[in-house]
């Protein structure tokens, strides 16, 4: 018997001293179960399931019809039998717990703590699903965050309340590149004229939420390391490679109502950095082929554009409040192939990618980020006079177009060799190479705005096709 | 027409309804989710909910409205920001928030608004079904008032002052009541008495769109275009700049940052042909793509019968769509919910008759009241993996007259708008050419002409450079390849964060008259004997 006090989907307080327990099961399938003679389930209503060996899982209605109830269990359905095990309906939807303690948690898809220390007393419960945001309530994004990687805030700017992911090749070091970011990212402020030497460092309450979806033990303990080491605070999500695929679905959404919380109840500045998408993808194609949906393209169901939207769409910030949710997500590119559904349906979404290359990874070039095919949507309205430095857009254009003019010339160089071209298209090639070594490429040292920024000057001016 | 849910899956509910007509809307469970019924077999119907259905229960009521999803039409649209469902998004945001709560309704017009009326009829007057009756001053438009599409008679009585939209303006003598607004189903097209043939260019303000590929009055054009190609920031510069009476732009499942921008702009920006705010002259349909799907597939409809009803007052209205292919995208979630038989990559096997009849809306017509309107489409699409043999891109080539592709490639190299001029083609052509021949520039024909076979001989030259290197050309031909930049970087480029977003047709004709001049003076010279660097140096200074 259980007794709990917990607020339903209406808003109101509903005491459930007596949960009947159905041992009415029909069927099991994979992640499915199927429950008969219920009595008015709810569509995304939580459900316990309680297995013969005595292990409790959470689950979620996801089809009714009549007094037959379609349940989808987040957890391992191996050993479930239709005699003995028993489901609760909770009368309420799935729900984040939330409170400011949740700072410096590490849990796993479930919500539940995996760092040894207790559970923390919630102040508030909000369903982990969220609600869209009223587009007329949206504020724009415009404030410029440091990330301190020369290459993205010279040339792919991020802005508060932008979703930005990086979009990888296996066996690229694209959890360097976010590792980098994670410990540099600051909010600044620019100088407000050329002469002004100084940007200013906001004071904020800047955190991160980290969502690892089937991570693997040694990207699991590298994220470790660095979340550990960042002087803002964290909350973390872990979903492991071994770990149940429903909890993938789950950990994102989960991240983001806390996310969501710390941003518009709290007024806080959160970043939220979720990898790897293509995990989730691929969870979403299981648990579509087991509810045995049709298949769209490469098996991933019809609706994947909608559910990722549902995810990224929670990044952004509102008219009048302080918070913001800004967002980075990773996706690996299966085959190295940028029209692959995944990274294609999150590049529809996303205002912009970060794309990286495995040529400039060949070249020793960190992080390696093809500028070319890279682009922050947002870019525009956060940089130049009051956000980085007035001279940005133009310092931003010039190096792109020359570094575009540049790899061009490399195909050309490659037919009728270096000697065969003209003084101009040689400066230009040698302007992409002096781009990529100087510039994209930084090991170690974190790079502040006005440094990044006088390097690209310095560039164009050694390398200016008018001499 | 009461009953209960039996049935639930994702946003398909299936319900225990007597007497439903297909396609009526319903309103479901204890928070009246709005849903249209698609479907009905014996006593139970399925009923496609446009809301979110999370929490919805087994045995919760349903009834049925007795009518199909409709609109409301009257004064006060202008200016509005609406949803797929035309819930208007401003006055739900100071009722209930920040964020999106199911089931909240509130009616699309504000009923408490006071409207100055002007009778055009009197006392006794007999009006026909549609008839005019009098207008009140929206913006800078007359809003017309008419009779119900299904009335006539003689008038009883017609008000001579202000009204809200909640009281009739007038009273037929059968006692039937004529009000400010009236609701019109979003599925059915309304009437006109003729179409005409789409003869007038419609200035974009766009150079390459005026220029190469002019669209008519009425017309349809297409924008596809992988992500990345600047097909909202096209889209939304046209919204900004072209020359019409009205814009409704439809974001349809897109990003809610990208309709944050736009609503900043438009408060913010001014109309370069009437002066006036942007805003003034703007109705936006936004269902970002976080919003429930089914308002999704409903929002382009939503917005094209409010685009017609402003056409029937005679203006020149456009209706911008981004994207379509979100559109087509939820058709298909739908369909495959509703386990019906998939066609080419999923989508229904009636995505393309779907498509073409909601483009055939589009025209230059003479309205019921003998009046022109016209109602353009400019629809971008979003073809996966920037394949344009995918199925919603060649339904939508079939039907739209233009099509303007946008090409990675360009976009990779900032060259925006990235319009390819050697794929793209606008079926409106010659006609619309003839226009701008008689009515402005003799020279619009010939330089187009020109400018074409410079980008077209551009093309062979490349192919030649890439084998020989640059210098393995002829002066002429060096010539020909700096022109051809010229005109790529300083004709087709428009950046559209600075003055240059817009460009007149008189702009337009007279930059590229510079390039081409440029060109015919120095094809001279060279042929005078001039070295060709110091002709190419005379355009820099």
């Amino acid at each position: 018997m259980k007794c709990s006090c917990r607020k339903n989907n209406n808003g109101s307080y509903s005491m459930s001293l007596a949960e009947y327990k159905y041992y009415s099961l029909s069927s099991l399938s994979g992640p499915l179960i199927f429950v008969q003679k219920v009595f008015n389930a709810k569509i995304g209503e939580a459900v316990k399931v309680f297995t013969p060996d005595g292990k409790q899982l959470d689950a979620e209605v996801l089809e009714i019809e009549k007094d037959t109830v379609m349940v989808e269990v987040y957890g391992e359905t191996q050993g479930m039998d239709l005699e003995q095990t028993a489901v609760v309906f909770t009368d309420s939807l799935k729900m984040a717990s939330l409170s400011t303690d949740i700072i410096g948690r590490i849990f796993n898809g479930s919500s539940e703590p995996i760092d040894g220390l207790p559970m923390f007393i919630p102040e508030k419960r909000a369903p982990v699903n969220g609600c869209p945001i009223n587009p007329t309530a949206r504020a724009r994004p415009e404030e410029f965050i440091e990330t301190g990687v020369s290459v993205i805030d010279g040339l792919n700017t991020l802005v508060k309340g932008q979703k930005l992911p990086v979009f990888s090749c296996s066996g690229l070091p694209s959890k360097e590149l976010v590792a980098s970011i994670l410990k540099n990212a600051m909010l600044v402020e620019g100088p407000s004229d050329f002469n002004d030497r100084e940007v200013t460092a906001l004071d904020s309450n800047f955190i991160v939420i980290f969502a690892a979806l089937g991570l693997t033990f040694h990207d699991y303990s590298f994220y470790m390391s660095v979340l550990e080491e960042m002087k803002s605070g964290f909350v973390a999500f872990v979903n492991m490679a071994s770990e149940p695929v429903m909890e993938r679905l789950l950990a994102p959404r989960f991240a983001l109502t806390v996310a969501e919380y710390m941003a518009f109840d709290k007024g806080m500045d959160v970043l939220v950095v979720i990898t790897d998408m293509t995990n989730y993808c691929d969870a979403l194609r299981e648990v579509s082929t087991a509810r045995q949906e049709l298949p769209g393209r490469r098996g991933y169901p019809s609706y994947m554009y909608s559910d990722l939207a549902a995810i990224y769409e929670r990044a952004g910030r509102i008219r009048g409040m302080k918070g913001s949710v800004t967002m980075i997500p990773v996706v690996t590119m299966p085959e190295d192939d940028i029209t692959h559904p995944i990274p294609d349906l999150t590049g529809y979404i996303t205002e912009g990618q970060i794309v990286l290359s495995r040529e400039l990874h060949q070249k020793d070039i960190f992080p390696p980020v093809d500028v070319l095919p890279s682009l922050s949507r947002l870019m525009q309205r956060g940089i130049g006079k009051g956000h980085t430095r007035d001279d940005h857009r133009s310092i931003s254009n010039m190096l792109y177009k020359y570094y575009a003019r540049g790899r061009d010339l490399r195909r050309l160089e490659a037919i009728v060799g270096k000697e065969g071209m003209s003084k101009k298209d040689k400066i230009m090639l040698d302007f992409a190479d002096a781009l990529e070594r100087e510039f994209i490429h930084q090991p170690v040292e974190r790079r502040g705005i006005l440094d990044t920024l006088d390097r690209g000057l310095d560039l164009a001016k050694r390398f200016s096709p008018e001499i | 027409m009461r009953g209960t849910i039996i049935g639930i899956s994702g946003p398909t509910v299936t319900v225990a309804v007597k007497g439903l007509k297909l396609y009526d809307m319903v309103l479901v469970g204890h928070s009246s989710l709005t849903g249209e019924v698609v479907r009905i077999e014996g006593d139970r119907a399925t009923v496609q909910v446009y809301e979110d259905t999370q929490g919805l229960a087994v045995g919760e009521p349903v009834e049925g409205t007795g009518s199909p999803l409709t609109v409301r039409l009257g004064p006060g649209l202008l200016s509005g920001i609406f949803d797929g469902l035309q819930r208007p998004l401003q006055r739900l945001q100071e009722e209930s928030g920040p964020f999106m709560r199911h089931g909240k309704r509130v009616s699309a017009l504000d009923d408490t608004l006071k409207w100055t009326f002007h009778p055009l009829k009197q006392k006794g007057d007999a009006v026909l079904p549609g008839e005019i009756i009098g207008y009140v001053n929206e913006s800078s438009f007359k809003h017309f008032i008419q009779c119900h599409i299904q009335s006539e008679g003689n008038l009883d009585h017609i008000s001579e002052e202000s009204f809200s939209l909640d009281t009739p303006v007038a009273a037929l003598e059968d006692k039937k009541k004529i009000f400010g607004s009236h609701e019109w189903p979003v599925r059915v097209p309304r009437p006109y008495k003729k179409k005409l043939a789409p003869n007038e260019p419609l200035v974009t303000g766009q150079r390459c769109i005026d220029f190469l590929f002019t669209i008519a009055k009425g017309g349809t054009a297409i924008l596809p275009g992988g992500f990345g190609t600047g097909k909202t920031i096209l889209e939304q510069s046209i919204a900004k700049f072209a020359d019409v009476d009205i814009v409704v732009y439809v974001g349809c499942g897109e990003r809610g940052n990208e309709i944050a921008e736009l609503i900043e702009e438009f408060e913010f920006l001014k109309d370069p042909w009437t002066k006036r705010n942007l805003m003034e002259r703007s109705i936006l349909v936004v269902n970002t793509s976080n919003m429930p799907v089914a308002a999704r597939e409903a929002s382009i409809y939503t917005a094209v019968t409010i685009a017609e009803y402003y056409r029937d007052m005679g203006l020149h209205v456009l209706l911008l769509a981004d994207s379509i292919s979100r559109w087509a995208e939820a058709l298909r979630e739908i369909s495959s919910s509703l386990e019906e038989m998939p066609g080419e990559e999923g989508y229904p096997t009636y995505i393309a008759s779907r498509l073409s009849s909601f483009i055939e809306r589009a025209g230059a017509v003479e309205t019921i009241h003998g009046k022109t309107g016209a109602l353009s489409m400019i629809l971008s699409v979003s073809p996966p993996g920037g394949d344009l043999t995918e199925p919603v891109t060649q339904a939508c080539l079939r039907a739209a007259g233009a099509f303007l592709m946008l090409d990675t490639s360009l976009a990779h190299r900032r060259h925006f708008p990235a319009i390819n001029w050697f794929q793209s083609y606008s079926l409106y052509g010659k006609k619309l050419l003839e226009q701008f021949r008689n009515v402005a520039f003799a020279e619009w024909e010939k330089a187009q002409l020109k400018c074409r076979e410079v980008l077209r001989k551009e093309e062979t030259l490349r192919e030649i450079t890439e084998i020989v290197g640059i210098e393995g050309l002829q002066d002429e031909d060096r010539l020909l390849m700096s022109v051809a930049e010229m005109i790529r970087a300083e004709f087709l480029c428009q950046n559209a964060y600075t003055e240059d977003a817009f460009s007149t047709p008189e702009e337009t004709l007279l930059k590229l008259s510079g390039i081409l001049n440029f060109y015919s003076a120095s094809s001279e010279k060279l042929k005078e004997g001039a070295a060709l660097d110091e002709v190419l140096m005379q355009k820099k200074q």
